[in-house]
């Protein structure tokens, strides 16, 4: 089952990618997330692998996930080492006026789960799509509040100057 | 079977064992019934399929995990807390409450959590019944790494490095009456503690709400399982009787039940180094009543988050 949302931010995608890349920012925008650890050395780029937990419903779902693609800045890609089969992405693509658009796209699944592996997941997916939903709107705020916050500093040391 | 005597053998007072006595009558026959029950209960023993730890299947159970996130999230409205309280390594104790009746909804709860937590690779066993594991519709389970509950598969469980539930109440637990639903009551059995000390492994005690709820369990019926020899020849202690769909009256609950859709709440408790906390001898009493004290607490506050039956 694959679930995507997308949202317009106002910034630059270099400022986007920074945020969506970074791991000690995912807890803070992305909903439902309940875990996000960097394990091993490699805190971001390729083969980066990160410890991870979705609350779905009446469990923590996760495991470990691995970095597949890292084209900076437009795709970040990762895939599920350990634990339920998911997929994720991150799709980043630059609009005039210093907008970017943002996709994020989850796919889950369980193989040869049968009838209620179709049920459930079809049963999850209104709740996956709204955490992808909040997670978006939640990073568009975060960015924006960022860039307001440093033009005013901006203009507080022009007036300073 | 210790007060078995030789039959025709000669008493302290010259006459033969063939002149009984009334009483010492009565005490022949029950000690050959007792022999009776003992050999054909040591023959159900062997015929029992062995449940060993190669069984687990983590395929089988990552297959199943959508059915049980079905039943735990739509049917059970669950809700896990503090499973990272359980070290994310390593053999650990989990010592938790039971309650549903052969049903047992915290189980499935839990094993779905801990399942999606740590993921399905994490070697995870759980401590059944010997008549649980008998069941042929019930087969699957070894499958999940549910194993015989003996002292011999517990440390082997632990030995190799895996998680290990436990319910030490075990059936004189899970069918308590529903009134006594938020009461913690292992029935005195410290088995547990001396498993944890002699592995030198933590215990992370589990709580569960709500599962009492999913049936009017009226009363274990001990006196029935006594009369009836079920705990000489299964070791059933009690033999429950309940009104549970769709039977109505439900005696023994051999067959399971529909359990209704009662909210469950499990939480498990930071863990506990008994060594670090009791010294390095510590009185397996007062680890007891240290254990039965904080999950009692822990049940109290989730009932009290409770505002109705069943619905939570």
């Amino acid at each position: 089952m694959r679930v995507a949302s997308s949202i317009t931010i106002r910034a630059p995608i270099d400022q986007v990618w920074e945020f969506v890349s970074e791991p000690e920012r995912v807890l803070s925008f992305m909903s439902s997330v309940t875990r996000w650890e960097v394990d091993g050395e490699q805190r971001t780029g390729l083969s980066a692998r990160y410890r991870v937990l979705f609350r779905i419903g009446a469990a923590e779902i996760g495991g470990l996930i691995e970095i597949v693609e890292w084209d900076k800045p437009r795709e970040l890609a990762w895939t599920s080492v350990l634990g339920i089969d998911q997929r994720g992405r991150w799709r980043l693509r630059e609009l005039s006026g210093g907008r970017t658009k943002v996709e994020l796209r989850m796919a889950y699944g369980v193989a040869g789960s049968g009838p209620f592996g179709w049920l459930a997941e079809r049963i999850a997916a209104p709740s996956v799509g709204r955490h992808l939903r909040r997670s978006l709107a939640q990073l568009r705020r975060m960015i924006e509040h960022e860039q307001l916050r440093e033009r005013a500093a901006e203009r507080a040391a022009a007036r300073v100057a | 079977m210790a007060s078995t005597r030789v039959a025709n053998a000669p008493s302290p007072n010259g006459r033969v064992q063939s002149e009984l006595s009334p009483t010492d009558e009565q005490q022949s026959g029950r000690s050959m019934l007792s022999r009776l029950a003992g050999g054909l209960a040591g023959q159900l023993q062997r015929r029992l399929p062995r449940a060993d730890l190669d069984e687990r299947d983590p395929d089988y159970i990552r297959e199943q995990l959508p059915l049980m996130w079905l039943m735990a999230s739509i049917w059970y409205r669950g809700e896990v807390r503090g499973l990272g309280n359980i070290p994310d390594s390593g053999p650990v104790l989990l010592v938790g409450n039971h309650s549903g009746g052969n049903m047992t909804p915290d189980t499935v709860l839990f094993t779905l959590a801990f399942s999606t937590f740590f993921g399905v690779e994490r070697r995870f066993y759980q401590l059944a019944h010997n008549l649980v594991l008998a069941m042929p519709w019930l087969a699957p389970l070894r499958k999940f790494g549910t194993v015989a509950a003996s002292p011999e598969n517990a440390s082997e469980a632990l030995e190799s490095g895996a998680a290990l539930l436990v319910y030490p109440g075990g059936d004189y637990e899970v069918h308590r009456p529903s009134w006594l639903g938020n009461k913690v009551d292992f029935g005195g059995r410290k088995g547990f503690i001396r498993l944890a000390l002699d592995n030198d492994v933590p215990i992370v005690p589990v709580v569960s709400a709500g599962g009492q709820e999913t049936a009017l369990f009226l009363t274990r019926g001990e006196g029935l399982a006594h009369a009836l020899w079920l705990d000489r020849l299964f070791r059933l202690k009690v033999l429950p009787i309940s009104i549970a769909l769709p039977w109505g009256l439900n005696v023994g609950d051999m067959l399971g039940h529909l359990p209704l859709p009662a909210k469950i709440t499990v939480e498990a408790l930071p863990a506990i180094d008994l060594r670090a906390e009791f010294g390095d001898d510590p009185d397996v009493d007062e680890v007891y009543d240290h254990l039965i004290r904080l999950m009692q607490e822990t049940l109290d506050a989730l009932a009290s988050e409770r505002r109705f039956p069943v619905l939570g």
